[in-house]
């Protein structure tokens, strides 16, 4: 039987890195989540027959135990995965990782009691936790301990953060300050753990590596978060295989493992994307103590335009790109907008989205939006491949995206924005914006693109906008 | 079984592995592939039925039950997330409009 288990494990890891691989190309991306699935379901399924569970002396609870826990937490799962809208999915993602953090932590609280109760066997009271476990599965038993902590805590202040239900960015004075004098007393009661063999030290970590995790995520700003939810996201993965170890489980530690570095550098080019270092989003944030941003040298007149001209001018152009944002999203334009795209497309004209490695909430996220439009992915163009392409561009049209087009980000070498890649709209002949008002973007920084010449405002609810647009292209046919 | 240096092994290719995954992806498909890697590292749950299933008291019964319960979340959680995104994801030559 162990036989057969190890050769599930072995089997089921295999699937999560070949579903992964082909999770990196839009046409076998859903055939790798179904692979990975498949991999999944093997692996919990063996794992009822595994001898540890089968061969303790609690067998009959603990399995009717399992069954019980695994259908409240997957039945929770399932309903909250099923419905929760496309918008809203970065914080549904943080909140799955966050459990799966949770569960590293607690994987590891129970090996601890364990541990504990073994040694308290001695009656010289000199055994250690270490000396029970062996060192190196008490180091990476704790170490998981601790990251699993963070990462759980921290996603779900992540989580609420994005659902708009936290909206403070400071709960402490010179909170790094607070954060480094708790990260040091975590660190030094991992330690105590391993010295020792008490069960109080234990409930003081995970309480410190709780407040940690929490105290660590609420100073990060709103723009930010994609790169802290995908940091949690390896991070879990190395709990995850850490666990793994403790276990002997060698399908944990490879799952684990891939996820923590494939989430690593992922959490890098985020940051790399946004201009950000990874160091520089838990220590500052552009949209937390910059708030006395300078406008300096923007000033001028914003040219309105009505929907009726823009239309016109959109419908005779040999070549329309299309740059949404988040604001696209909220107001629910994307699908407006794909029917603009479709009639556009009768009358010959050559349309394109354009996509700004950090456009919505995560990198991807504005394609997933898109996309569930019915938005084609062959239409939509990386930011690499379509800058290039707006000199020949007859009108880009701007739904609610900002900073991401902000010409400022290139020229001006005060703007806090200064050195972020952006998209080259204001390269094409003309420029059409859409925006609810004159404000400015998320960063708080003007946008002199909005004042250029070739710029007209179209001034207007997305949707609502989009519908005259549709309306005025009609016109014409 | 898994131990020392065999361990350092198994952690240097998979680490290696999920480096080359991702270095090749293209920027649409960011969201659902951590996605899909937060669905991946759901195998947690493999470990968490094993913590619940040699617990020895309640106290350790109370903390499986609390490992398999958030395991079973982010393994289901994280499947039908992606699942869901990665469904809309269709060439152009395809009829649109298949969205329920």
């Amino acid at each position: 039987m162990e036989m057969i288990i190890q050769a599930s494990y072995l089997i089921a890891a295999a699937f999560f890195i070949l579903g992964l691989k082909q999770m990196s190309s839009p046409v076998t991306a859903r055939r790798g989540i179904v692979w990975a699935g498949g991999g999944m379901v093997l692996a919990t399924l063996v794992t009822f027959a595994a001898p540890e569970i089968t061969g303790s002396e609690q067998a009959g609870t603990n399995i009717v135990l399992i069954v019980i826990a695994i259908a409240i937490g997957g039945g929770y799962a399932w309903v909250s995965g099923k419905k929760v809208a496309m918008t809203d999915m970065p914080q549904m993602i943080a909140m799955y990782n966050g459990m799966g953090g949770g569960a590293a932590a607690t994987i590891a609280a129970v090996e601890l009691l364990k541990a504990v109760t073994e040694a308290s066997h001695d009656p010289t009271g000199n055994t250690t936790i270490a000396d029970v476990l062996g060192a190196d599965v008490a180091i990476l038993g704790i170490l998981g301990a601790i990251i699993g902590t963070i990462s759980f805590s921290g996603s779900i202040i992540a989580w609420a953060k994005l659902d708009g239900r936290l909206n403070r960015s400071k709960l402490l004075p010179a909170q790094h300050i607070v954060n480094a004098f708790v990260a040091i007393a975590t660190v030094g009661f991992a330690v105590a753990i391993y010295f020792s063999a008490d069960l109080n030290t234990i409930i003081i970590f995970y309480a410190l590596a709780l407040v940690l995790g929490i105290f660590i995520t609420v100073p990060v700003g709103g723009a930010d978060m994609p790169v802290i939810i995908s940091l949690f996201n390896a991070l879990t993965g190395l709990a995850v295989g850490f666990e793994g170890y403790v276990l002997g489980n060698a399908a944990m530690i490879i799952a684990g493992i891939v996820v923590g570095s494939a989430g690593s550098l992922l959490t890098q080019l985020m940051a790399v994307a946004m201009n950000r270092s990874v160091a520089n989003v838990f220590f500052a944030g552009v949209g937390t103590d910059s708030g006395a941003v300078t406008g300096d040298g923007s000033e001028g007149i914003m040219k309105e335009i009505q929907a009726q001209d823009a239309g016109i001018l959109m419908a005779f152009a040999s070549q329309v790109v299309i740059i949404p944002g988040y604001g696209m999203a909220v107001a629910q334009a994307q699908h407006k907008i794909w029917e603009l795209t479709q009639l556009l497309n009768e009358q010959g004209v050559s349309v394109k989205f354009a996509i700004h490695p950090v456009a919505g909430r995560m990198p991807g996220h504005m394609n997933v939006l898109l996309a569930e439009a019915g938005v084609p992915y062959d239409m939509i163009y990386d930011m690499d491949d379509i800058n290039a392409d707006f000199k020949n561009t007859t009108v880009a049209l701007v739904i609610g995206a900002n900073d991401v087009v902000n010409p400022s980000a290139k020229t001006d070498t005060s703007s806090p924005l200064y050195g972020m890649p952006i998209l080259d709209a204001f390269k094409s002949d003309n420029v059409i914006v859409i925006k609810r008002g004159r404000g400015t973007g998320f960063s708080g920084v003007e946008n002199p693109l909005f004042f250029a010449d070739n710029t007209k405002m179209l001034f207007g609810d997305g949707q609502k906008a989009a519908s005259q647009l549709i309306q005025a292209v009609k016109e014409l046919t | 079984m898994i131990e020392g240096l065999a361990a350092l092994y198994i952690f240097m290719l998979a680490g290696f592995t999920g480096f080359e995954i991702i270095s090749r992806v293209p920027v649409i498909l960011h969201t659902p592939l951590m996605s899909g890697s937060n669905f991946v590292h759901g195998i947690v749950l493999v470990g968490a039925m094993v913590a619940l299933g040699i617990a020895e008291d309640t106290t350790q019964q109370i903390i499986g039950f609390i490992a398999v319960l958030l395991g079973a979340g982010n393994a289901v959680g994280g499947y039908v997330v992606t699942e869901r995104m990665l469904e809309m994801f269709k060439p152009s030559k395809k009829k649109e409009g298949s969205e329920g």
